[in-house]
């Protein structure tokens, strides 16, 4: 366990009968940190956030948090609290009864509660609600509730799973921002469970994109997109075009790299171990190829291809260039600058050209 | 589950936590939770199921002897209930009373399932409460009211007689096996109602939307959809009724007469006036069996059905 | 849309089939009713006149209380238990990964498919050899063992009808199972326990099979009825006592009904 660890996964591993849910995963979260865990559904990530609450106990593998070993501490018992994907707001119950429910235990005056709740209220920007009824709530509202509900017991973690699913496009983009400042203003620790890439690579700090039970890649936002470690999590987030090659030569920090269509085409190194004679992939983002009508001199490579479709999706396009030897058309994108659009809208030949170090290794 | 696995983390490290292993045990096993939340319903059921029945089927090897019994075991009263016709001709007739009531109660309920299923639009929930309420009322007072119904001087009798339409009363209404199939059938109708409407209602109206768009005409569209669909309700339904019915004895007792007498009023007498409590325990485990073997066949059948249907 | 479509348009035929058969369902029972104000001791057409005589009657014979009292007592007890159990089982059947929760369930229910005399003879038989005298007591273990399926069967869909997470809501807030249980989950399943207290109390009150074979020297109050019908001069009396027993069983089911109705509103799918 590293030092400044506060959430620390260490080997866990998860078994339903004989499905294995989680892999040995180790994993360490730093204080007042937003971490994400991302991944399509059935990744393993909820059944991890649940194991954080309490909800589930790994099989094998143990968890601290705040350097606790947490097996065998119930849910009621752990410093953490929970935001659910469907909320869990206690139907019989009000607002404000919701809103207290954990304060039981501490025994405090009526006024005092009632100070602490229209604090929270304040703090979800819904005062005056005490007193309306659970059921009487929109969805936005009772996400709100549940992070009052949650918050007002100061933990020292906050987990949220998948909290803004069931919310519309406009108000998941306007909670994203709100609970982004919020976490930065209160400073605890937040785990956070998506599916939506766009949405983790918004709010996290660092992401873990999981898959099949496995940690794929742990990093921060940047890193993940620029620099994926391997060809799943280069196509779960974002686009990416993949040219099959043969490493060549090696000089310095970088590879030269015999591929399919491209040619001969040099790529920064960064932490792959590969070495002459091994077959490598190449991954390159549509919007780091430039399209032009001809070769561009001032670029490190440079290839021809043919333009076979163009989409207009306003801010930018989306264009298909088949390009000989290479087997999928290549995906290009560019930024609509210009007021009349990009120019390249009926099929023709075309240059891509795109600078060295934008090219990854795979 | 296997979370026994769990390596336990080291006690130097964290000298803070007391182990408490049981309720690290409780914690980590859902399936412990839930075997003590459904333990003291098991205790019932097992002390007033499995240990009955066990000496149920230990008595049954039993002889009576005077008033107390001879312990040793021995399969005699299978034998003589294999060979006394009178039993024999009982159970057959209470399972052929009972399959009778069944087909009625299945066939009459039906149409009453698919009109709420399909045709009520406000108030179902009336509907359904109307049709099981008197499910809920006393099935000893709903036959006794069917004697009032059919008796010498009953409903019909007295009033048939009453209207100058017979001179004499009709004998064959009370104490006949129809009377009893007739009161079986009512009875359990609220039985057979639930299931059947809740298969019913499941159907996917645009199944047979589509079985219409297809060509379909209505009874081409019920045969070929609504009724394969609506199966499954028609198993547990049959089963729901031919079951419990088949070791009735109340309508028997009071509305069956001599030639009405089913297999469960000869069980009573066994272990009532005759006092032959091991004949009684072959004779109820003997219609188990029955039962048990007819409802397998049942089902066996129906699945074959559902294969041709479909 | 429109509420009727192709398929539910309206069919006269199968209207006017369903209102038969609710009045067949409830006919024969209403003669009961009926012939119980008759001013005859005989239960035949025509009717002679209206009199309260026999209710008068019912109330001053004296066996007719203590076996109702012997049913209520009987009814509360069984009603009480089989909830109780009925809440546990339920919790454990909707809330937890249960191995063989198949099985169990199945067991669970198979008194509602067995033959009553089957369970009658069978418990008469362990309480005899254990040298149990019969009571108000092994009727009641009768009853409970008749209740329990319908105690458990009300229950489960109260539980179905809310999601796992709010419970686990409150674990994540502090509470324990005890006080999550009193907090949460009793609150929320309460209409249910109450239709369930109801129900089964209604079938414990107007049991009669395994009553016939456990009860002792006290009858039950359909006990004390199957003893009267031998005696057709007590018909009247007996009718009497049945209407009253049939209208407080309708009265005290419509209520549990009209509690458990949210629950009941998943027997109606919304109608598109």
């Amino acid at each position: 366990m590293t030092n400044d660890a506060f959430i620390s996964v260490r080997n866990v591993k998860k078994m339903f009968g004989s499905f294995q849910a989680i892999e040995n995963i180790s994993i360490d979260i730093a204080h007042g940190e937003f971490f994400s865990l991302l991944g399509a559904s059935g990744c393993g990530k909820t059944t991890l956030l649940r194991m954080l609450a309490g909800f589930e106990n790994p099989t094998s593998g143990e968890i601290y948090i705040d350097g606790q070993p947490m097996s065998d501490v119930p849910p009621h018992e752990r410093p953490v609290n929970i935001v659910f994907q469907n909320y869990a707001i206690f139907p019989h119950l009000n607002v404000r009864e919701n809103i207290a429910y954990g304060l039981r235990k501490q025994k405090l005056p009526r006024a005092k509660r009632n100070e602490m709740v229209d604090e929270m209220l304040d703090l979800i920007a819904l005062p005056g609600y005490g007193d309306r009824k659970a059921t009487e709530l929109s969805g936005g509202q009772r996400q709100r509730i549940a992070l009052a509900r949650a918050l007002i017991l100061r933990p020292k973690v906050l987990l949220l799973d998948e909290p803004l699913g069931a919310l519309d496009k406009q108000l998941r983009e306007q909670m994203q921002l709100e609970l982004r400042a919020l976490q930065r203003t209160i400073g605890i620790t937040f785990v956070f469970v998506t599916h939506d890439q766009e949405e983790a690579l918004t709010m996290s700090d660092r992401i873990a994109v999981m898959q099949g039970g496995k940690l794929l890649q742990l990093d921060t936002p940047t890193g993940l997109y620029e620099t994926p470690h391997n060809r799943e999590v280069a196509s779960f987030i974002g686009t990416m075009n993949f040219f099959d090659g043969v490493v060549t030569a090696e000089s310095g920090s970088d590879l030269t790299i015999d591929t399919k269509g491209l040619g001969e085409i040099v790529a920064p190194k960064r932490q792959t171990t590969y070495g002459v004679g091994d077959v490598v992939q190449v991954a390159i983002r549509p919007e780091k190829l430039q399209m032009a009508d001809a070769h561009d001199p001032e670029a490190a490579h440079s290839v021809s291809g043919f333009l076979q479709n163009a989409a207009y999706l306003g801010e930018r396009s989306h264009f298909y260039v088949t390009i000989d030897g290479v087997e999928r058309p290549v995906a290009v994108s560019s930024q609509n600058i210009n007021g009349s659009g990009t120019g390249f809208d009926q099929p023709r030949k075309v240059w891509l050209n795109w600078r060295k170090d934008v090219a990854v290794v795979l | 589950m296997g979370d026994t696995a769990a390596s336990p983390p080291d006690p130097l490290l964290h000298p803070k936590r007391r182990r408490r292993p049981l309720r690290g045990l409780m914690q980590r096993s859902e399936a412990i939770r839930a075997y003590i939340l459904m333990s003291p319903t098991l205790v019932v059921m097992t002390l007033g199921i499995v240990i009955p029945f066990a000496i149920l089927i230990t008595i049954s090897l039993w002889t009576a002897q005077g008033f107390g019994f001879d312990t040793s075991l021995t399969l005699n009263n299978y034998a003589q209930a294999n060979e006394q016709p009178i039993y024999n001709a009982l159970l057959f007739r209470s399972l052929k009373m009972s399959g009778l009531a069944t087909v009625a109660t299945v066939l009459l309920s039906y149409p009453m399932a698919y009109y709420v299923a399909f045709h009520v639009k406000r108030n179902k929930m009336m509907w359904i409460v109307l049709m099981t309420l008197p499910f809920w009322t006393s099935y000893l007072l709903r036959v006794f009211a069917w004697k009032v119904v059919l008796g010498y001087e009953g409903v019909i009798n007295s009033g048939l007689l009453a209207t100058g339409l017979i001179d004499k009363p009709l004998e064959f209404l009370l104490y006949s096996q129809s009377a009893v199939v007739i009161t079986l059938a009512h009875a359990w109708a609220a039985f057979a109602i639930l299931p059947l409407y809740v298969s019913l209602e499941k159907i996917d109206r645009s199944l047979l939307e589509a079985a219409t768009d297809l060509g379909d005409g209505p009874v081409m569209r019920f045969l070929r959809v609504t009724l394969p669909l609506s199966l499954p309700g028609v198993i547990s339904a049959s089963l729901l009724i031919f079951i419990p019915t088949t070791g009735d004895y109340i309508t028997p007792a009071l509305l069956g007469g001599p030639d009405g007498t089913m297999i469960g009023n000869l069980i009573q007498l066994q272990f009532g006036p005759v006092n032959n409590w091991p004949m009684g325990a072959t004779l109820s485990i003997i219609l188990m069996l029955w039962i048990a073997g007819l409802a397998l066949v049942f089902l066996f059948l129906t699945q074959l059905a559902k294969k041709k249907l479909t | 849309m429109s509420k009727t479509s192709y398929i539910n348009r309206p069919n006269r035929p199968l209207q006017i089939y369903a209102v038969l058969f609710l009045i067949f369902l409830y006919v024969p029972v209403l003669f009961l009713p009926l012939f119980s104000f008759n001013d005859s001791i005989y239960v035949r057409f025509p009717l002679e006149g209206f009199t309260w005589r026999w209710y008068i009657e019912l109330w001053h014979r004296e066996p007719v209380w203590n076996s109702l009292m012997n049913s209520v007592k009987v009814g509360a007890a069984t009603s009480v238990i089989a909830t109780a159990l009925g809440i546990f089982a339920a919790k454990a059947i909707t809330r937890y990964r249960m191995p063989g929760r198949g099985p169990i369930v199945g067991f669970v229910m198979l008194p509602l498919v067995v033959p009553g005399i089957i369970f009658g003879v069978a418990l008469l038989v362990l309480l005899s050899r254990l040298g149990v005298p019969l009571s108000l007591y092994t009727v009641a273990i009768g009853h409970m063992i008749v209740c329990l399926p319908f105690a458990i069967a009300t229950l489960i869909p109260r539980f179905e009808g809310f999601n796992k997470s709010i419970e686990e809501a409150s674990a994540d807030l502090g509470e324990n199972g005890w006080w999550t249980f009193w907090r949460v989950t009793f609150p929320i399943v309460w209409p249910g326990v109450l239709a369930s207290l109801l129900l089964t109390f209604t079938i414990s009150f107007d049991e009669f099979i395994m009553a016939f074979f456990l009860s002792g020297t006290e009858p039950t109050l359909p006990m004390y009825i199957w003893g009267q019908l031998r005696f057709p001069q007590q018909f009247p009396s007996v009718l009497a006592l049945s209407s009253l027993i049939i209208f407080v069983s309708f009265f005290i089911v419509l209520i549990g009904q009209y509690l458990n109705r949210d629950v009941q509103e998943t027997l109606v799918k919304k109608d598109t």
